[in-house]
């Protein structure tokens, strides 16, 4: 199986941790993934002003690219990539109208686009195409016993139209702990938001809500808490910093890409999860469960 | 507080500049509550968010672009998946930032962020902070 895959502008510094992990893991399921060329920002966010049309450009210009390699289908990691690049396309799709003023907008590109891309994210990969008893079967290291809070964010699951479980009670990532032999725990807080970008100018929005998200998290036995979006991982990881001023009785949780957990029990070596990457040492849990 | 209502205000072209940014029927909310009930972000708000497509409705202009609210909500879009009414929230205040930001009333003022703060986050935090509160 062959791939195109969209990095978006955070997984090639702060969430390296996330990119080397997936391409480990999809090399071992024998997944062969090539790095769009020329990919640009996708926006990070949808534009949600019906008026506004040059916001979708960033997006759609990566679906073009996509189609230039001969692609009918790209992939991503990030949460946010995933949401701006499917919802730009739906929003084209539907409305041929403003697909051909997009065109015109990228009146130098050599091809026009047709909504003919398909956006996936990596969840979706593992659960339709590779299928999770395919996973379970590459398992080499199983992560038995370590209890794994699952935390999905916003804009996987939200709006319905493009998100890639259910909306209100999503299970993939529970499934794919599973197959991987951990022990998913439920918990409340799993689509809560962690307050996005309001980490850069009112961090102590996000410490109050990564304080309720992972204390829910903590009261229900997790261990670590897995995460798909680069942002909430910021949020929830580095932010424990400011939660602890702010909560002097909040003790810190080990925040893991699902890749990381999910490299493991593919049996990488340690260096591939740069583990130096994530905040709060996930070390010596992983060591107490034997898993690096 | 003390909040006039009058024919004027309901009149204004901010009704109907917030509807068509939005696209979305104003007068379709019955106030239930549902997207307040389920906000994550109402202990920062001044004004709920059932509360704020009441006061769209009615045109208070003042009130809803000095509101705190709507640079706290960060577009999770959980309202908009409980609304019965099918109302997208979120891209109503959407539509009550557009119209300050296209005024070029900037919320964010990157310039005023240290180098430290701006590089102890990721870009993923900047950009979106930016599109979202910048115009």
């Amino acid at each position: 199986m062959e791939i195109s895959y969209y990095p978006g502008c955070t997984l090639k510094n702060y969430a390296k941790n996330f990119e080397e992990s997936a391409l480990y893991s999809l090399k071992k399921l024998g997944v062969e993934v090539e790095e769009l060329p020329r990919w640009n920002c996708c926006g990070t966010v949808f534009s949600l002003a019906t008026d506004d049309l040059i916001h979708h450009v960033a997006a759609i210009r990566n679906l073009i690219r996509a189609k230039e390699s001969n692609s009918n289908k790209i992939m991503t990691l990030c949460a946010m990539c995933y949401n701006t690049l499917k919802r730009a396309n739906e929003r084209v799709k539907a409305d041929p109208e403003s697909l051909d003023k997009i065109n015109q907008f990228m009146y130098r590109e050599n091809i026009d686009y047709e909504g003919d891309v398909k956006v996936l994210h990596l969840l979706e990969l593992l659960r339709d195409e590779i299928k999770l008893e395919n996973l379970g079967k590459h398992v080499v290291k199983s992560l038995k016993n370590l209890k794994v809070a699952n935390y999905y964010g916003c804009l996987l699951v939200r709006p319905k139209e493009i998100g890639l479980d259910d909306i209100e009670n999503p299970t993939v990532l529970e499934n794919i702990m599973t197959s991987l032999g951990a022990d998913p725990i439920d918990f409340p807080y799993k689509t809560e938001c962690c307050a996005s970008y309001q980490t850069v100018d009112k961090p102590e929005i996000v410490a109050d809500r990564t304080f309720h998200i992972l204390t829910s998290a903590q009261e229900q036995g997790a261990e670590v808490v897995t995460v798909s979006c680069p942002l909430c991982a910021f949020n929830l990881d580095h932010r424990q910093k400011e939660t602890v001023r702010e909560y002097p009785e909040f003790k810190n949780i080990p925040i893991l890409y699902f890749t990381q957990l999910m490299a493991i029990a593919l049996g990488c070596p340690e260096e591939v999860l740069r583990l130096d990457l994530n905040f709060i040492d996930p070390k010596p849990i992983l060591k107490e469960k034997g898993l690096i | 507080m003390r909040i006039n209502i009058s024919r004027k205000k309901i009149r204004d072209s901010f009704v109907s500049k917030v509807e068509e940014i939005s696209g979305q029927n104003l007068l379709a909310c019955y106030q239930c509550g549902k997207c307040s009930a389920g906000c994550p972000a109402i202990s920062d708000m001044d004004i709920l968010p059932n509360q704020i497509i009441r006061y769209a409705q009615l045109g208070l202009k003042d009130e809803l672009l000095h509101s705190k609210s709507i640079w706290i909500c960060a577009s999770c879009f959980t309202c908009n998946a409980r609304c019965p009414k099918g109302i997208n929230i979120a891209e109503v205040i959407e539509a009550i930032r557009q119209i300050l930001l296209r005024k070029r009333e900037d919320h964010l003022k990157i310039e005023k962020l240290s180098d430290e703060e701006k590089s102890n986050v990721p870009p993923i935090a900047i950009i979106s902070s930016m599109r979202k509160f910048t115009s």
